[in-house]
């Protein structure tokens, strides 16, 4: 796959750094001393074998894990931990392993969702739909139906998400994450379990959001085509240990990444 | 707008569209979804768009006689590039939008195209490509910018500046657009579409402003269509049948067009518009009427009922009483009840509640499909034309509908048949020539002016014309009298039981099939008969199938029976093949035509058999298996004899 991508896109500075992560849940060592940055703009990946501490790392950048040691430096602000509503009012959003969306709910109504920390009506005033309320939903509305049109999902705007085939669930939690104009966007294994086209339309929406909105973006994924086309530098985790950070070529002619998971094939 | 000296008859599109814009400048022209919501463009706002897009072409250096290429979805600004283009007396050139860039490249160097205004990134991108072997290529405006911000290739840019451009350059040259708009003539080609090239290259279609006009005003009056009316346009723009419904009519009418939001939402859009004016090839017709039963099957058994009882009363009256024919009291009252409960409801889930009119037209349509919607009150018709003649030659009239003709010669065609029975017309709807192809152009226009269709067609006893096939398909049985395989062909693929027919006959002495039955309805039909097959073979060789194929072969014998000429045609004997027909072994084009010629050498042994008594003839065939091995299927085909019938009229049947 050959992607135009990067010319207008000028990778700024460190936004986010994590130093000395260690996570334990009892005996068992989820996460050793990990350090890393991600810079503004960028598409940063983390991979890793089955079990290496992927979506624990993701979990302790956006707060739902605390971490025993270390620190993460998000925005020049030193802290043992983030707050999951904190990291949200700071701009992260995130996309899950396995889609969480509210399943009786159409597509529109789920995206919406995602511009809950946008709306400052108060209860009142949105039950009678009335001065602030309204003006904040045409407003929110607009965005959402402008993220419907980037993800190209119009023909599905006012079907329940149960209905929906696997792929286009993905798409619309996606949708949902951008609802929050995130400045930092984490996904985990956005194209897990997909085919061959959803996965080039899912990179490809991955691209544009990095383009058009300059959305720094952190990724787990298993697929080493996809994680190799589209990031700008990859940080590879084993056993809870990272034994590779670096750009993809960097990554891909390192012994011990090429050892510990790209070994096999 | 500035005053014009003289004002010009409305005789070209772009005079049309002034004129609109300066009669009713609020009245809605085109309309699309954007983000949810139904955007509108007035005549006064299209006329002003066009305007500064030509002008833009203008400051570019597009000239009188240049082509454009107009490529993407049905877009408003789609169509506004077709009448820029035309207002500086250009020719718009519609691309399928669908083409990959090496389909593309051989329109683009025959078209000599410099320009091309085009929808988004994924076409932007087919033309680079394309440019790469075609320099000639300078200038690429797209419409839409997505995706595109960091592209930097030369000559590539967006509409908004296309505009900018165009309103600068307009500044500079006052009352350039009006000259240029004034000095269009009628007989300038106004568009060029490519025909499909099923057969050989492709080949440019020039028509002219008179030519589309003329066939666009025939439509207008024939179909009393108003500036009120409103159609979706959701057909390639670049085919013909949407060129004139949703260009020249839109036009001539001017009435409304309305963009779909994506290719995905047309069923959505289509309900939310409700056309009055519809247009659609007979498989989107056939796919709504699947989603219609398939809904119907899973509904509670209450509805199921009410459903199927009230279809049989609009089967039995419904097309009767729109054609105002005489029908009982009590029908009339059933039918009535049925519209409250049943036919009104689908007619707005369908999107199709105010439809006045709605055409099909490029295939034939069964005629149970056909008398469905004409019996929920949705009046369907049909009409025959091609690239060559603005898709406008016949067209059916209101209360004279049959589904296997295409009606009588629409107002201003003279239509009549050839010697060997092939439909040639005149009028002012014919092409002007095939672009640089005068060896084509020649050969298809002869000396009198006639356009021949290359379609064999027969005139039934009211006047109506009735295409029956090719015209180099259809041969002679050894008596002399008329052999139209397809046409037969059609008539056995109507009945769900049968997936492909092969018919031969041509100097012999009567017709005989080939037939393929559908493994999905065959085996449904065979499985509540608690027939057991093991496979497709074993099925087409039991009895009890061929029995059912022999009901439908005989029902098509009876039909030829009234149709005159066609009498003689009446299949003497058949088989069922013991293997499907497929394109991977050659028989079947990509597009599912049959390959007669192919099939006949292929299967000699089972022709020979169905031209002597035997009842059994034992054939073996090579077929080449998905993962690319080959093998042979040997088997014990069937030969079984239908009856046929006696020519009858169509009075007495």
């Amino acid at each position: 796959m050959t992607v135009a991508q990067g010319a207008g896109r000028q990778i700024g500075d460190v936004i986010l750094k994590v130093d000395n992560i260690s996570l334990r849940f009892g005996g068992v060592k989820a996460l050793t001393d990990i350090s890393f940055d991600v810079r503004e703009h960028e598409i940063r990946a983390i991979i890793g074998p089955n079990g290496a501490g992927k979506s624990s790392m993701l979990n302790v950048i956006n707060g739902v894990y605390t971490p025993q040691e270390g620190t993460i430096t998000f925005h020049g602000e030193v802290r043992k931990d983030m707050d999951t509503h904190q990291a949200a009012e700071n701009g992260i959003a995130r996309t899950f392993q396995n889609i969480a969306l509210f399943t009786g709910m159409t597509v529109l109504d789920n995206i919406m969702t995602g511009r809950n920390l946008k709306i400052k009506s108060t209860f009142i005033e949105q039950a009678f739909w009335f001065g602030r309320a309204r003006r904040e939903e045409i407003e929110n509305r607009k965005k959402v139906e402008e993220i419907i049109d980037f993800l190209q999902l119009q023909s599905v705007r006012k079907t329940p998400v149960s209905r929906l085939p696997y792929g286009i669930k993905k798409r619309v939690e996606l949708a949902r994450a951008l609802a929050a104009e995130p400045t930092m966007l984490l996904l985990d294994e956005p194209m897990a379990g997909m085919n061959v086209e959803e996965k080039q339309d899912m990179c490809r929406f991955v691209l544009d959001t990095n383009d058009q909105f300059g959305t720094t973006i952190v990724l787990i994924e298993h697929d080493m085509g996809v994680v190799m086309d589209i990031s700008d530098r990859v940080v590879v985790l084993d056993y809870g240990k990272k034994i590779g950070d670096g750009t993809p070529d960097e990554v891909r002619s390192n012994p011990d990444v090429i050892k510990a998971y790209l070994g096999a094939h | 707008m500035s005053v014009t000296s003289a004002p010009a008859a409305a005789d070209t599109f772009p005079r049309l569209l002034s004129q609109h814009a300066a009669q009713r400048p609020e009245a809605p022209a085109l309309r699309e979804k954007y983000l949810g919501i139904w955007q509108t463009w007035s005549w006064r706002d299209t006329a002003a768009e066009v305007r500064a897009m030509a002008m833009g072409l203008a400051a570019l250096g597009f000239k009188r006689g240049d082509n454009l290429a107009i490529i993407g979805d049905n877009r408003p600004q789609l169509y506004m590039a077709f009448a820029a283009a035309q207002s500086l007396g250009g020719v718009a050139v519609p691309m399928y939008q669908d083409a990959v860039a090496a389909e593309m490249t051989f329109v683009l160097e025959n078209a000599v195209i410099r320009f091309a205004v085009v929808e988004d990134q994924e076409q932007v991108d087919k033309l680079l490509e394309a440019r790469d072997s075609l320099p000639q290529i300078e200038h690429i405006i797209y419409a839409d910018p997505r995706g595109l911000r960091n592209y930097n290739a030369p000559g590539l840019m967006g509409l908004e500046a296309l505009r900018a451009k165009g309103d600068d350059f307009d500044a500079a040259h006052p009352g350039f657009f009006d000259t240029e708009v004034a000095d269009g003539k009628t007989t300038d080609v106004s568009v060029m579409l490519y025909t499909s090239g099923t057969t050989g290259k492709p080949k440019g279609v020039c028509q002219t402003h008179e030519a589309f006009i003329t066939a666009a005003r025939g439509g207008v009056q024939f179909d009393h269509l108003v500036a009120t009316d409103n159609v979706l346009s959701y057909l390639p723009m670049a085919w013909v049948g949407d060129h004139l419904f949703s260009y020249a009519q839109f036009l001539v009418a001017g009435f409304t067009v309305n963009c779909p939001e994506s290719a995905e939402t047309v069923m959505t859009d289509l309900r939310e518009i409700g056309p009055t004016y519809y247009f659609a090839p007979p498989r989107v017709f056939e796919s709504l009427l699947t989603n219609v039963s398939i809904r119907m099957e899973d509904a509670s058994r209450i509805k199921r009922w009410l459903y199927d009882s009230l279809m049989m009363v609009a089967k039995r009256c419904g097309a009767d009483i729109m054609d105002g024919k005489p029908v009982s009291a009590k029908d009339k009252w059933l039918y009535a009840l049925g519209n409250m409960l049943v036919y009104g409801p689908l007619k707005n889930t369908l999107g199709m509640s105010r439809i006045r009119v709605a055409y099909t037209a490029g295939a034939a349509i069964g005629p149970d499909l056909f008398r469905f919607y004409r019996s929920i009150g949705i009046n369907l018709k049909q009409l025959y034309g091609s690239t060559e003649t603005c898709a406008y030659v016949c067209l059916q009239p209101d209360g004279q509908i049959k589904f296997d003709s295409v009606g009588t010669a629409a107002p201003g065609v003279e239509v009549k048949l050839a010697d060997n029975g092939e439909v040639i017309v005149r009028g002012a709807m014919v092409l002007k020539e095939y672009y640089k192809r005068p060896d084509a152009t020649a050969e298809s226009i002869d000396s009198n002016g006639y356009f021949h269709t290359g379609d064999a067609g027969v005139f039934d006893s009211d006047g109506h014309l009735r295409i029956i096939d090719r015209a180099k398909d259809v041969g002679h049985l050894s008596t002399g009298a008329m052999f139209a395989p397809n046409y037969i062909e059609n008539k056995l693929k109507f009945f769900s039981h049968i997936k492909e027919a092969v018919c031969f006959g041509h100097d012999k002495d009567n017709v005989t099939a080939f037939i393929n039955i559908d493994l999905t309805a065959v085996g449904n039909w065979a499985e509540r008969r608690n027939i057991v097959y093991s496979g497709y073979i074993d099925l087409a060789g039991k009895d009890e199938v061929y029995t059912l194929i022999k009901e439908c072969v005989e029902s098509v014998n009876a039909e030829l029976a009234t149709e005159g000429e066609l009498s003689h045609s009446q299949i003497a004997r058949f088989l069922i093949l013991h293997k499907e027909l497929d394109p991977d072994d050659d028989e079947l084009t990509r597009t599912r035509k049959v390959r007669r010629g192919f099939i006949s050498e292929k299967y000699a042994p089972l022709l020979d058999g169905l031209y002597t008594n035997k009842h059994m003839q034992h054939i073996e065939t090579q077929v080449k298996f998905e993962d690319g091995r080959s093998g042979s299927i040997a088997a014990d085909v069937k030969i079984m004899d239908a009856t046929r019938f006696p020519a009858v009229n169509k009075a007495a049947a």
